[in-house]
């Protein structure tokens, strides 16, 4: 029978691989993902391992230290954000019916999109707020730390194939026109009115590393904590809290909560199925 | 024999009805924490799974939120659209490409539970019409864990527990009405619990 190294010094060691990595890359490149969540980090970096045909997580640490092409390929590995347009349309919907009437107080409206991605739910709330009549005092700040994924949210175009999803979902959410109004179809690429994205500043931001930069009435942070460990969860809070108006709203995914963090009593919940949250205070 | 304190239960195709007569089969006491990654479409609404297997279950049974304790006798099950996670002791969700066309998938699920839990982690993989769950039953059981599959002869849809069969031979191959008591076995007494 093959000696079978023993289950725990298996574990410890490939818990000790990944924090010297997550070490070297920091102190090497300057990102810090050693606050990220183990589990789907660890999916991640061994997803990078085979596809450059190593073998260990040791053998990656190497070969990021000694080839920044190689660190490139595992950042765009660490960046994907799956996301969509009128992504689970009750939420959608909810800001529609709960969201925005607080918003309508507001002479001008300040919405932060945190980790926008590649900027489906930036066009999802554009054309939100248009149909309520909101846009035109509306300023959208779309924000990520992937800048190949900023410039594909600029460009608000995306792919045909989507869009009867897209409409589905937008139909859903309580739209109130025909969606293929608000793009023209070229060859396989569904192109988004310009005019959309006018009120959205589009700019890189890490959460880990970079602080407050405005203040807003809304904040949509939607798949992006569960990415991170309890205490870098801690700490973005910490920063959208700072980055709230007084009452200000913060809506987060569907099965994200701020319930275990000792952020929880600053919050009131606004809508408790769709992790709407407003401050207290 | 190490104590499995972990549960990953997978299926697909005619699995609500093969999860319900696993969990059906587990008493109140049971001392490990159970996590299921079960294909549903993605437009599934919140919560249904939940009440369905609530129903015929002595263990209480959540859909996962990010982050949330897995403590003893508590049956987590993987939201729609989500691939759930463990974690030394608490789910974590992501929103990663789907596997298997599936989101939940039982192989990231099952990876992770090796990971984390080692040879204290039992996989079972039910019914089903695809092969999702084979990869992740090696890794439990390259580390030790405990690998359990429905006999595909018995099972509603064979492709699965075929599969994983092929990719784990050593795994225990059970009738459905087997499983929930192979499993209050592995699992040892809440008295073990404490130990």
């Amino acid at each position: 029978m093959a000696v079978r190294v023993n289950d725990d010094v298996q574990e410890a060691r490939e818990r000790l691989e990944i924090e010297l990595l997550l070490e070297g890359i920091q102190r090497a490149y300057g990102y810090d993902f050693r606050g990220y969540a183990l589990a789907s980090l660890r999916r991640r970096l061994w997803h990078r391992v085979h596809g450059e045909g190593l073998e260990t997580i040791s053998g990656l640490q190497e070969r990021i230290l000694h080839d920044p092409s190689c660190m490139d390929r595992l950042l765009r590995d660490l960046s994907i954000n799956v996301t969509g347009m009128f992504r689970d349309p009750n939420f959608h919907r909810a800001l529609r019916e709960t969201v925005f009437p607080v918003l309508r107080t507001h002479p001008f409206i300040r919405v932060w999109n945190a980790g926008c991605s590649t900027g489906e739910e930036i066009y999802s709330l554009a054309i939100a707020l248009h149909e309520e009549g909101l846009l035109d005092r509306a300023r959208i700040y779309a924000t990520d730390i992937d800048e190949a994924a900023l410039q594909r949210a600029r460009s608000g175009a995306f792919s045909m194939e989507h869009m009867q999803r897209y409409t589905e979902n937008y139909l859903r959410a309580g739209g109130r026109d025909e969606f293929s109004r608000y793009y023209s179809a070229d060859g396989d690429v569904a192109r988004f009115d310009p005019a959309l994205a006018e009120g959205t500043v589009f700019a890189q931001h890490n959460l880990v590393t970079d602080g407050s930069f405005n203040e807003f009435q809304l904040i949509v942070c939607r798949n992006v904590l569960i990415y991170f460990g309890r205490e870098l969860q801690e700490a973005v809070l910490e920063l959208f809290g700072a980055s709230l108006t007084r009452f200000g709203i913060l809506a987060l995914g569907r099965k994200e909560s701020i319930r275990q963090s000792r952020h929880a009593g600053a919050y009131e919940p606004l809508v408790e199925s769709e992790k709407i949250f407003r401050r207290r205070s | 024999m190490t104590r499995v304190e972990l549960v990953a239960l997978g299926a697909s195709w005619g699995g609500l009805q093969a999860i319900e007569t696993v969990l059906g089969a587990l008493p109140s006491t049971f001392p490990a924490t159970v996590v299921i990654a079960q294909h549903r479409p993605s437009a599934g609404q919140d919560g249904m799974l939940e009440h369905l297997l609530d129903t015929h279950c002595a263990l209480a049974v959540t859909e996962a939120e990010d982050k949330q304790e897995l403590r003893p006798g508590c049956v987590v099950v993987a939201p729609a659209d989500y691939h759930l996670l463990v974690d030394a002791g608490r789910a974590a969700l992501s929103v990663d490409e789907p596997l298997h066309y599936s989101r939940p998938s039982i192989d990231v699920l099952f990876g992770s539970a090796a990971a984390a839990y080692g040879d204290r982690a039992a996989g079972v993989v039910l019914t089903g019409a695809n092969a999702d769950g084979a990869h992740g039953l090696a890794q439990i059981a390259a580390r030790g864990g405990h690998a359990i599959v429905q006999d595909p002869d018995c099972a509603e849809r064979s492709e699965m527990p075929a599969a994983a069969l092929w990719s784990t031979p050593e795994a225990q191959v059970l009738a459905l009405e087997q499983i929930g008591p192979a499993l209050v076995e592995l699992a040892g007494t809440p008295e073990d619990a404490r130990r």
